[in-house]
């Protein structure tokens, strides 16, 4: 890793061009990118991405990108778009990359507004979509797209090849040797790096302005915590325009050294991490949960020898394997038995995983299950929760080795300063805090204070050991009629800790009791139903199983339980369900791009089913528009259940 | 589309065929551009597969001549078929279920291995290196039809409509000048239908494969072929662009009863 940066010299290592060549200097044969080309692992070496990154560099000026140009990214992680991204970096301009699996429509917004230019895109399906929003685009001038396959007969004089953009460069770097060079030391800490669009869960999407020191600050922060080395790989599938991967692969591969590895398509990603073995892993919790329920799946299946060892085993490291990663003491008996556990189970189910060279992997983004959180943690993997926003560069919080606890999302990280409002939401300050909103000062100002603290919008509060506990967001967090506090979030995590519950959204704030939507998890529920003998035709069949309402309810009353046992929360047990019969999809707009739910949205489009479950009905019929991916649409219909759950009496606490 | 349908590259002429006292197929005659898409439909009983076993050798019709490309062909049997570009895909689905993906596709590159046996078991020098020739060609299909994650999965663990396109890819592996398609699109759902659709487009495209298909699904064969030959009762009964077979009234009678 360089060593700290120093702002002050003019040729320090403080802009993410600076740091591309100087790595392509010391380290020029070092792996830097790999990515998978007709089933064989390519690797470019550091050399490699600065000759490429400096050829792109090049063709975009030559093609008239000019310093402070906006440049759209659209695609899968690719190798060519991390390049490109250095590449505008390198002139002064803004990479802002787009959710790739956004309709054109969605798109449109974020283009008009970043008034982009330029964009380098994925293949033909994204050309595609550009061409058809062109119009309502006067200033996009020229589009690359990095794969060729099915362009043979697009001839528009604006469409580039990535490879064609790269000779444009090499001949232009050859007549002005000295242009690249000079733009790069232009280049200023201070200036605007990345532009990340914030996903828009309420209102138009705001386009959040990082500078190169921000994202910097924030990376040596986390690499310094985590002794993260130029030794390791990451594997790099989520998307690049979510503030977790430019952080963890753009920004910390860059400030130390670390190989990006692409998975060939979003479908391979779980046998390209088996190949990978990356040593420093970042996924949302349901990546973990589905790849737990995965491996439960498989473990009903196995022979009862093997399904008496794994528990036998999972028993011991539920019992000892989180304080032997935490380093704390345990007796001799229990560390000889989970190193032979470590023989037979946990070291080939990591394995089977691809987390066998894990340093330290990371979740964030939604609440985990505690459950979750300690059986991976157990067999070994150093499984961590981080904290932060698109505004703050995804650095507030980050659990340091052996301060991990499954219900706070640790301390603050080097640099943070963290207050807690009167209003419980949490105030957050330093190096890593956004410039500014682009083109909007009204939102700048109502997000950071007069003390410079930047207003999270999350309600939690620190503990005995200072470290964060979030609640949920300040503004979801509302009152039940008698005035007890209503957290939804806190119940529906509750919820959706349960592998059969996918998704759940709760209702109760003004009314007088708590009564909740849920959507199953198709791949649980559906071989829960296969072992007894229920047949089923789809998720709309299987949602109206009278046994599947059954066994959700008896989830419910189990949360309910848990609830009861919590003053702060005990009103808010869950009176009334339904099983929605279709699955909330972004598509059709309930579910943010990253998978959050839109909690008004759903209100306003079920209010039928809101108003059932609050008068009492036993069923209510209900159709639904739906889009399908290709862009037509259809319509499902159910008549839905609403069932009654019990509730418990709330128990006092303990004196 | 900007690829350009060339000259005859198989010609039927007068084609019959019996099993017996059984006619499956009375003198047709009909002929195959060079990279058309070239639909045979039908109602079942047709013919259609039958026509289809003629052109690859695996029936040898009584009467009636074929041109390949210009020269008669006299005798027939499937393999020959094979080493001269002529590939198809089957109905129901032949493949080694227990086999993976890739191995399956690579059965398809058996006709163009040059060393021999021993070597190729013994994966000694040149059998090593035209192996890894070979494999990268398949690893191309693979991507072609992306099917990149079941790389090597057994072909019997996968769903009908992967199955369906592997055995595509099995097709495509010999790089065939003419690719027959049993119905492609049996029992697929509309997305996988739409799927297979967009693959014989691309391959079509891409690689200028001349492509004869057996279709039931009209919508299909009306979309993405060139020319339609329809058949009843082993018989020809319409020849021509979808448009024009659409609107033929004998098409219609052996479609839809002759109350129409």
């Amino acid at each position: 890793m360089p060593t700290q940066v120093n702002f002050d010299s003019l040729d320090g290592l403080h802009t993410f061009p600076r740091l591309l060549f100087h790595h392509a200097k010391v380290r020029p044969n070092a792996p830097a990118m790999r990515e998978k080309h007709l089933g064989i692992w390519q690797t470019w070496s550091w050399s490699d991405v600065a000759e490429r990154v400096r050829a792109l560099a090049c063709g975009l000026a030559s093609l008239g990108f000019k310093r402070g140009d906006n440049l759209a990214i659209i695609g899968d992680n690719r190798p060519h778009l991390y390049m490109m991204m250095s590449a505008a970096q390198c002139l002064g301009g803004v990479p802002v990359p787009l959710y790739q699996d956004a309709v054109a429509a969605e798109m449109l917004f974020v283009l008009q507004d970043a008034g982009v230019r330029f964009a380098i895109v994925e293949d033909q399906e994204q050309v595609d979509k550009l061409l058809e929003i062109k119009e309502q685009l006067p200033s996009l001038a020229h589009i690359v797209y990095d794969d060729p396959r099915g362009m043979r007969h697009y001839n528009q004089p604006f469409l580039h090849d990535v490879h064609e953009l790269m000779e444009m460069g090499r001949i232009h770097d050859r007549n002005h040797s000295d242009f690249l060079n000079a733009e790069v030391e232009k280049g200023h800490y201070d200036d605007v790096s990345v532009m990340l669009y914030t996903s828009g869960t309420t209102g138009k999407p705001k386009g959040v302005c990082q500078t190169h020191a921000a994202f910097i600050a924030a990376a040596q922060g986390g690499a310094a915590v985590d002794k993260l080395s130029a030794e390791g790989d990451i594997l790099s599938y989520l998307p690049m325009a979510w503030v977790g991967d430019h952080l963890f692969s753009f920004a910390q591969s860059l400030v130390c050294g670390f190989t990006i590895n692409c998975p060939e398509s979003g479908e391979t990603v779980m046998t390209d991490l088996r190949e990978i073995g990356p040593t420093y892993y970042f996924a949302p919790p349901r990546v973990f949960e589905s790849l737990l329920t995965s491996v439960q799946i498989r473990m009903e299946d196995a022979g009862k020898f093997k399904q008496r060892m794994f528990e036998h085993f999972m028993a011991v490291a539920k019992r000892c394997g989180g304080d032997i990663l935490d380093g704390k003491s345990v007796s001799s008996g229990d560390r000889f038995q989970y190193w032979l556990g470590n023989l037979l189970i946990y070291g080939p189910l990591r394995n089977v995983l691809g987390m066998s060279r894990i340093k330290v992997a990371y979740t964030a983004g939604a609440a985990i299950g505690p459950e979750l959180f300690s059986f991976y943690r157990s067999i070994g993997i150093n499984l961590k929760q981080l904290y932060g926003q698109t505004e703050t560069c995804a650095y507030v919080c980050l659990q340091p080795d052996g301060q991990v606890k499954s219900d706070t999302v640790g301390a603050p990280a080097p640099g943070v300063e963290i207050k807690i409002a009167d209003n419980g939401e949490v105030l957050v300050k330093g190096a890593m805090l956004l410039k500014e909103y682009y083109k909007r000062p009204d939102a700048t100002a109502e997000s950071i204070n007069a003390d410079g603290y930047f207003l999270t919008g999350d309600a939690g509060f620190l503990d005995e050991d200072g470290h964060l506990k979030i609640i949920d967001r300040a503004k979801d967090v509302g009152k039940l009629k008698n005035g007890a506090m209503f957290a939804p979030n806190y119940i529906e995590n509750k919820l959706k800790f349960f592998q059969f519950v996918k998704e759940a959204v709760c209702f109760g704030h003004d009314r007088d009791m708590v009564c909740a939507f849920i959507n199953i998890d198709v791949g649980a529920v559906g071989n829960w139903a296969e072992r007894r003998n229920i047949a089923y035709s789809g998720y709309t069949d299987l949602a109206g199983k009278p046994q599947v309402l059954e066994m959700i309810k008896s989830c419910i009353e189990e949360v309910n339980a848990s609830l009861a046992h919590d003053s702060m929360v005990a009103d808010s047990q869950v009176h009334r369900f339904l099983v929605l019969h279709k699955e909330l999809d972004p598509d059709d707009d309930e579910l943010t791009r990253t998978r959050k739910v839109r909690r008004n949205f759903i209100a306003e489009k079920y209010k039928v089913l809101i108003d059932a479950l609050y008068e009492g009905k036993g069923n209510q019929y209900i159709e639904t528009e739906v889009k399908f991916e290709d862009g037509r649409r259809g319509k499902v219909s159910a008549d839905l259940k609403i069932i009654d759950v019990k509730t418990f009496p709330i128990a006092k606490k303990a004196a | 589309m900007s690829r350009n349908i060339g000259d005859v590259i198989l010609d039927l002429q007068n084609i019959s065929l019996r099993f017996g006292g059984v006619k499956a197929l009375t003198d047709i005659s009909f002929n195959i551009r060079e990279h058309e898409v070239r639909a045979i439909i039908g109602p079942n009983g047709a013919g259609k597969s039958s026509m289809l076993n003629v052109i690859n050798g695996v029936y040898h019709p009584q009467d009636g001549k074929i041109f390949y490309r210009g020269v008669e062909r006299k005798k027939m049997e499937p393999h020959m078929a094979a080493s001269t570009g002529i590939a198809r895909t089957f109905q129901n689905i032949a493949l080694f279920k227990g086999m993976s993906v890739l191995d399956n596709i690579m059965t398809g590159r058996t006709l163009k291995m040059k060393s021999n046996m021993l070597l190729q078991a013994l994966w000694l020098g040149p059998a090593q290196k035209e192996e890894i020739a070979h494999r990268r060609k398949v690893e191309e299909i693979i991507d072609f039809l992306e099917i990149q994650h079941i790389r090597k999965t057994p072909v019997g663990r996968l769903p009908y409509g992967l199955q369906k396109r592997v055995d595509l890819g099995r097709a495509l592996a010999m790089e065939p000048q003419i690719l027959l398609l049993d119905e492609p699109m049996a029992g697929m759902n509309v997305e996988e239908k739409q799927d297979m659709c967009r693959f014989i487009l691309d391959v079509n495209d891409q690689f200028g494969t001349t492509i004869v298909l057996i279709e039931h699904d009209m919508g299909v064969v009306m979309d993405i072929s060139d020319r339609v030959v329809v058949l009843d009762y082993g018989k020809k009964i319409g020849d021509g662009l979808p448009d024009e077979v659409r609107a033929s009234p004998e098409v219609i009678k052996a479609y839809l009863g002759a109350g129409h």
